[in-house]
């Protein structure tokens, strides 16, 4: 679905802190990654792991304060977003990158009406007239599947369900055909069946319009099913990164093999017993110096608690960041 | 739906349950509908299992639950638990049945009281049922500690001191300070993380085995309902559409409705994933203020038949233990009835 071209977007090296009472939280430590034209990149985690924040952090969504951007680059199509005034992030936000969240309820106006909030980008960003802009939110309704669009575009967001309000939500984010999408974790708030037709809709949706998109889930199987790359996150930062296939087939951090363990699945041979993962994730109140998930590893050393592994390439586009796989590379080269 | 395993004895027994909440409209408040959250379901539990109970949510699978504790005053139905019949008794009588049959609740942070210590609510059933002293009770909330997995140290500590997985043990020791033969866990895992998550269902199952208890466990994951139910109950707008020893359900789904279901459930690996044939359902569930003629998923049934839009179909034991409400399978017993029927008639006419 992708071709080896120039990135679209390149994050480096970002970290990002929240001040509070007593210290910092330590959010995002030092991500990277970059994002081909019209593929698809999971990121992976559990909540605390830092990987809506490090999306927020993107297009400068979280208040400052008590956030802060401290360190890293973001270049879409070159342009560094972190060094550019808050009037371009304004038309780069639901122009250039589009935005859809977890919860269709909570981010549409209640007191706007469907058609008003799909037409707002369009005017704002394309500088389109009241009635072309009426005329392309039909269209995206229609995109997006939702029955007698023209009707529909007087209705408020409560005379939706789930699954049509978290469609008009992506009919906004698709408004001014951005060249990246990003979706915070899209599906979680809906209904299993309501969540495969949206998945079933964003794979048609990329089919047809060719936009590179950031899945952030903690789900699983939604990601096996989409994704092109996928990226892992424990404790803010990024702990494995591989093409789909490889990561499940031939997962390396012991953290992705815990994960994937602890899923149940529905298909296939029924464990007797989950295995699980012991304790809490960490809160980072300072910058880590050591490995984030060591006290929870199985297979964690000394040297898990001396330093913080970075992240080792070990196959074309597989990178860990772990002391074993490290030590592992280097007994083989 | 009769017992599946005769060898053990149901627990709880429930018949045509019904659980209508009224709608009131207007200036004066009259009372122009109701919402049918359950519509005459009837199951049995047996001693000692899980039945697991999923759905979408509306569906009414926890308005079930809690109509089984009797949290709710039924509008028509029967339960028993342990042979006796709580359906139409007074919530005063109830009391005394309350040791027996508890509920872990789904999110840990709304059922646990922000000011009372960890010690205070676990506390809280022993000061309301038993007559136990101070130390007695004390030490008993020790053990319960104990057994869930909590630290005794952390007894005087508040609940927002605990992270969601350890709050949903503490509603969990609170669940089993009365030591109840019933528990319904109502989607007990679902505002957890993935890895904490696996963490509560081995608890839970370890609990079970240890002090003998049964679980009504209501779920709309699927695959945590493979890996800790006994037997599945399938629930769509209301009713019960299918009910079934897990393996069964999940290898051979009799109703289109639990196919589609089990079809939409993303599949945790890349290679099996490719395979999955998904039935996408079209549309979202009816409201259950105004359910459908007919059958209650003929909106969105892949394979609705005319009969579908008439007449609701019946609850039937289509193989052992394995119970559907669906057309499809009546009319393959019907029309073998009528083939029959009309062979014999040839044959009548044939004799004369």
């Amino acid at each position: 679905m992708h071709d080896g071209g120039r990135p679209v977007l390149e994050v480096q090296g970002l970290k990002t802190v929240f001040r509070v009472r007593g210290g910092e939280i330590h959010a995002v430590n030092d991500v990277s990654f970059d994002l081909k034209p019209g593929e698809l990149l999971g990121v992976v985690g559990e909540s605390g792991s830092g990987k809506s924040v490090t999306m927020m952090s993107l297009l400068g969504l979280l208040p400052s304060p008590p956030a802060e951007v401290r360190d890293g680059k973001v270049l879409l199509d070159g342009q560094d977003l972190l060094k550019t005034d808050e009037d371009t992030l304004r038309d780069i936000r639901g122009g250039k990158v589009g935005f859809i969240f977890q919860d269709p309820m909570t981010s549409l106006n209640p007191v706007f009406t469907v058609g008003y909030q799909i037409m707002e980008p369009l005017r704002k960003h394309m500088g389109m007239d009241k009635k072309a802009a009426k005329a392309r939110a039909v269209e995206l309704l229609e995109l997006v599947g939702i029955p007698g669009a023209a009707q529909r575009l007087s209705d408020y967001p409560h005379q939706f369900s789930g699954g049509m309000r978290q469609r008009v939500m992506i009919a906004i984010a698709l408004a001014c055909d951005p060249k990246v999408l990003i979706a915070d974790e899209p599906t979680t708030a809906l209904d299993v069946t309501i969540q495969a037709q949206i998945i079933e809709l964003m794979k048609e949706l990329r089919q047809k319009l060719g936009m590179a998109v950031i899945w952030i889930t903690h789900d699983l199987g939604v990601i096996a099913g989409i994704a092109d790359r996928v990226m892992v996150m424990y404790g803010g930062q990024v702990v494995e990164h591989a093409p789909v296939r490889e990561l499940f087939g031939n997962p390396q951090h012991p953290y992705t093999k815990a994960l994937l363990k602890t899923v149940p699945s529905v298909r296939g041979e029924r464990v007797r017993r989950l295995t699980i993962i012991e304790g809490q994730p960490p809160i980072l109140g300072a910058p880590p110096s050591a490995c984030p998930f060591r006290d929870r590893c199985g297979s964690a050393v000394d040297e898990c608690a001396r330093r913080n592994p970075s992240r080792t390439a070990i196959g074309k586009g597989h990178d860990v960041a772990c002391v074993l796989v490290e030590q592992k590379e280097a007994a083989h080269a | 739906m009769l017992d599946a395993a005769p060898s053990k004895k149901p627990l709880v027994e429930v018949r045509d349950l019904k659980m209508h909440f009224p709608i009131y409209a207007g200036l004066l408040r009259r009372r122009v509908g109701e919402v049918k959250a359950v519509d005459g379901v009837s199951f049995d539990i047996m001693e000692g299992e899980t039945l697991g109970l999923v759905g979408e949510s509306g569906c009414g699978k926890s308005t079930c639950g809690r109509a089984v504790l009797r949290l709710y005053d039924l509008t028509s139905g029967s339960i028993r638990l342990e042979g006796k019949e709580i359906g139409p008794t007074p919530q005063a009588a109830l009391r005394d049945m309350r040791p027996r049959m508890q509920m872990v609740f789904q999110d840990p942070q709304a059922s646990l009281n922000p000011r009372m210590t960890v010690q205070a609510i676990i506390q809280e059933p022993l000061d309301e049922h038993t007559t136990l002293s101070t130390k007695e009770k004390q030490q008993k909330v020790y053990e319960l500690m104990d057994a869930v997995g909590l630290n005794r140290r952390f007894a005087g500590r508040y609940p927002h001191a605990f992270s969601g997985g350890q709050r949903q043990r503490i509603g969990i020791a609170r669940a089993l300070a009365l030591n109840p033969k019933f528990i319904v866990c109502d989607e007990p895992i679902a505002a957890l993380d993935v890895s904490i998550q696996a963490q509560v269902v081995n608890l839970l199952e370890d609990l079970q085995e240890q002090f003998g208890l049964t679980y009504l466990f209501i779920s709309h994951d699927l695959s945590m309902v493979r890996h800790i139910a006994t037997r599945v109950a399938v629930m769509y707008l209301g009713k019960i559409v299918e009910l079934a020893p897990r393996e069964a359900l999940y290898s051979a789904p009799l109703h289109p409705y639990t196919e589609a279901l089990l079809s939409a459930v993303p599949e945790p690996d890349p290679s099996l994933e490719a395979k999955v044939e998904r039935i996408i359902l079209q549309g979202d569930v009816p409201s259950p203020a105004n359910p459908p003629k007919g059958c209650n998923f003929c909106t969105r049934c892949p394979k609705v038949m005319d009969i579908c839009r008439e007449v609701e179909p019946e609850t039937r034991e289509v193989r052992p233990g394995h119970f559907a409400a669906c057309h499809l399978h009546e009319i393959t017993s019907q029309t073998a009835g009528k083939t029959a029927a009309q062979k014999e008639a040839n044959e009548r006419q044939h004799g004369e």
